[in-house]
């Protein structure tokens, strides 16, 4: 093992994320705001001069327009520089490509794709069976993961995927292990173990997104219970686009008279002063049920982080603001 | 010279819903828009009109679907209890899609029993009719077809499933019908039967490849389990296609209309977008664009100047500056929660105006984000008015 080249030191994280960890796994409920989340903690990882590969498998082209870039190529291209001279590059997993490559790799077999393609087997593979396009996701994933340098050192110090849908992630994760019992024996029986094993293993590491209303609160918890019943290792849990709290305690129902004196004290015309007490009233109801989903997430055994509700748009900016969230002062 | 810009409409719902006309009504957008929430405050709506209304949703959030009285999965349409009182004439059933009954229902009605037995019992048909893509795109369609036989409903509302896009939910039924009625997975049940047929002679060679190709990948298990589906399935063959093919005109009838969903959002609004010009495309009609959770800034009454969030903000640093007291606390607080909403505001209504101008053509309706999650039928109620005042 002394043989091994130095590797760049991991920033320092947050726990939940094991510096152990090579694969993350980002996943949430639909609008949750997973693309963002993955693209902060991979600026996160990526920080200390590390590389960190952040991967898309929706085709909706979420990477390029976050980073604003131009639509992804299936091919692995700089999105951005984290800082210490850490990189993270984007990756768009197209299963059509994926399902060629893996054909060329173990095959030899590229030519027959065109006509896989003409009696309409490869829109079978790639689209209407989701079993076997999330395992050539999760392949493709894997051999990204597992790729080396010519030293030896893994390519990618670690690698993001922003995943699935909360709906969908225990399909996608389990899609190998699905296909595995369909094909007992075989290549692709034998393909699968190793993805199984990297998916189950200390390698890998599921952050679920929230935010913190009732139903991806409720999702979430279901989630993270669905995924720790079946063997996957929940990193973190992270809140998304949380609320300040502006309205102190005791002020949930200002005193509309004393309000009037205060907005005066500030040049605020006095007709909205009933308007803005309503408004104070209304932030007020909404923060304390965010407090209240915030508990409710305690039943889930992870280290939670907290994102800021930002001004829209997210750019850049935003999102190495939001990447110091998974970032400790704490050696 | 000035160009005459055409202005977006507002989109009346209520005149929607209410006119007879209206038979199918379909909801679609991206996912956690609101999209269950709108098609049960519009099923409501119009059952409260005195409409006999049936709203089929794919994947309720739990309460929200006890507050409809759905607590199990039976396929059938229930009625709500405390939906609409009588004196309406309406009614209010609900009904959530179990995608594997369904499917299990289409077999049946096209086969014998044994024959359904069969397939019941094939791991593939398991695998096919459980997790396959499309699937409950497929399922959902076939269901709103039933209801429509039915001849019982003033109005379907149907919730469209939460697919990785929007445009899934069109597309997907006819894909697998295309699949379960083509070449390939023929090819996978019979490949030497295929390659021997005479007008296949030409390209046995590529078959063979194919196959070859299909079986190194499958592994023979699994072919095994297709082949033995497709030959229980035969009879079947044609009929899968033909449903996909009178739903997806079902769906182009008149008395059908869609009503898209989204979120002031880029990614949602961006779905809507897509949504919007394929059912132009598709000559599938668009009622118009519900926009929800849509931040709205305190103002003032008429004649009071607008407080935007620069404003508000100098504001409450002019108040920070000074010596504090419990008024100008309450003051600053006050200010810095309008900071927040009018920001947002801005935001969505700068998202809004950019759909208007790229979709003149859709009306379209602002529903503001509530305080509160809606989870009962006064929360729905109140939804359903937002949806209607203009």
């Amino acid at each position: 093992m002394t043989a091994a080249p130095a590797q760049p030191a991991p920033g320092r994280l947050v726990d939940g994320i094991p510096v152990a960890a090579r694969l993350h796994i980002v996943t949430g409920k639909g609008g949750t705001g997973k693309t963002t989340v993955a693209a902060a903690l991979a600026l996160a990882l990526a920080e200390g001069g590390r590389r960190v590969l952040l991967v898309e498998v929706e085709g909706r082209q979420a990477l390029a327009q976050l980073f604003d870039v131009p639509a992804l190529p299936y091919a692995e291209q700089h999105l951005a520089a984290a800082a210490g001279g850490g990189e993270v590059v984007g990756l768009a997993i197209d299963p059509e490509e994926a399902l060629l490559e893996y054909l060329d790799m173990f095959y030899n077999m590229k030519r027959a794709a065109h006509l896989m393609r003409r009696m309409g087997a490869i829109d079978f593979v790639t689209t209407l069976a989701p079993g076997l396009r999330d395992v050539l996701l999760t392949g493709k994933l894997k051999e990204r993961v597992m790729e080396l340098r010519p030293d030896k050192s893994p390519l990618y110090d670690a690698v993001v995927l922003d995943g699935p849908p909360t709906g969908r992630i225990r399909q996608f994760l389990d899609a190998t292990q699905e296909v595995a019992n369909l094909a007992k024996v075989g290549p692709l029986a034998k393909q699968s173990k190793g993805v199984i094993d990297l998916l189950h293993g200390p390698l890998t590491a599921v952050h679920l997104v929230a935010l913190l209303e009732e139903m991806p609160v409720q999702e979430t918890i279901d989630a993270a219970r669905e995924l720790d019943d079946a063997g996957y290792r929940i990193g973190t849990v992270v809140v998304n686009r949380a609320r300040r709290t502006l309205v102190p305690a005791g002020q949930e129902h200002p005193h509309e008279a004393e309000l009037r004196r205060g907005l005066d004290a500030a040049g605020v015309d006095a007709a909205l002063t009933a308007p803005l007490a309503r408004q104070m009233a209304e932030y007020a109801t909404r923060q304390s049920l965010q407090a209240g989903n915030a508990s409710r997430l305690d039943s889930i055994a992870a280290a939670r982080v907290e994102l800021p509700e930002l001004n829209q748009p997210i750019g850049l900016g935003e999102l190495n603001e939001l990447a110091e969230q998974f970032m400790t002062d704490d050696q | 010279m000035t160009g005459k810009r055409r202005t977006t409409s507002t989109f009346d719902v209520d005149a929607l819903i209410k006119d007879p006309g209206t038979r199918i009504l379909v909801t679609c957008g991206s996912g956690g828009v609101g999209k269950t929430t709108t098609a049960a405050a519009l099923a409501l709506r119009a059952a409260q009109a005195g409409r006999r209304t049936v709203v089929l949703t794919i994947d309720p959030a739990r309460r929200l679907a006890q507050s409809m009285g759905l607590t199990e999965l039976d396929n059938t349409p229930r009625e709500v209890p405390g939906g609409v009182d009588g004196s309406s004439g309406g009614a209010l059933f609900a009904m959530m899609l179990d995608m594997k009954r369904t499917f299990d229902e289409v077999v049946s009605a096209h086969s014998t029993p044994d024959r359904a037995e069969a397939i019941f019992a094939n791991p593939f048909y398991q695998a096919l009719s459980s997790s396959f893509a499309g699937t409950q795109e497929y399922m959902a369609m076939e269901k709103l077809s039933q209801l429509a036989e039915q001849g019982t409903w003033d109005l379907i509302v149907v919730d469209t499933p939460p697919s990785r896009s929007a445009l899934d939910f069109l597309d997907a039924p006819q894909r697998l019908g295309r699949f379960l009625d083509g070449r390939f997975i023929r090819l996978l049940a019979a490949p030497a039967k295929a390659g021997g047929k005479a007008y296949l002679k030409v390209v046995a060679a590529s078959f063979t490849l194919v196959t070859r190709v299909v079986t190194k990948v499958l592994g023979n298990d699994l072919l095994r389990d297709v082949s033995a589906f497709v030959a229980s399935l035969e009879a079947m063959f044609g009929g899968f296609r033909e449903r996909a093919e009178h739903t997806y005109q079902l769906l182009k009838a008149p008395g059908t209309a869609f009503v898209v969903v989204a979120s002031p959002e880029p990614d949602a609004l961006r779905e809507a977008s897509y949504f919007v010009e394929r059912l132009a495309g598709d000559q599938m009609p668009l009622a118009g664009l519900v926009l929800n959770r849509m931040h709205r800034a305190a103002i003032g009454p008429p004649g009071t100047d607008e407080l935007t969030a620069r404003r508000a903000e100098a504001a409450a640093d002019s108040l920070a500056a000074k010596p504090s007291t419990p008024e100008t606390a309450l003051a600053e607080a006050a200010l810095r929660v309008h900071v927040q909403i009018a920001l947002a505001a801005e935001h969505d209504n700068r998202m809004a105006r950019r759909f208007a101008a790229a979709h003149p053509e859709v009306p379209m309706i602002a529903v503001p984000a509530l305080a509160t999650d809606v989870h009962d039928l006064d929360g729905l109620r109140t939804i359903g008015a937002l949806l209607s005042a203009h």
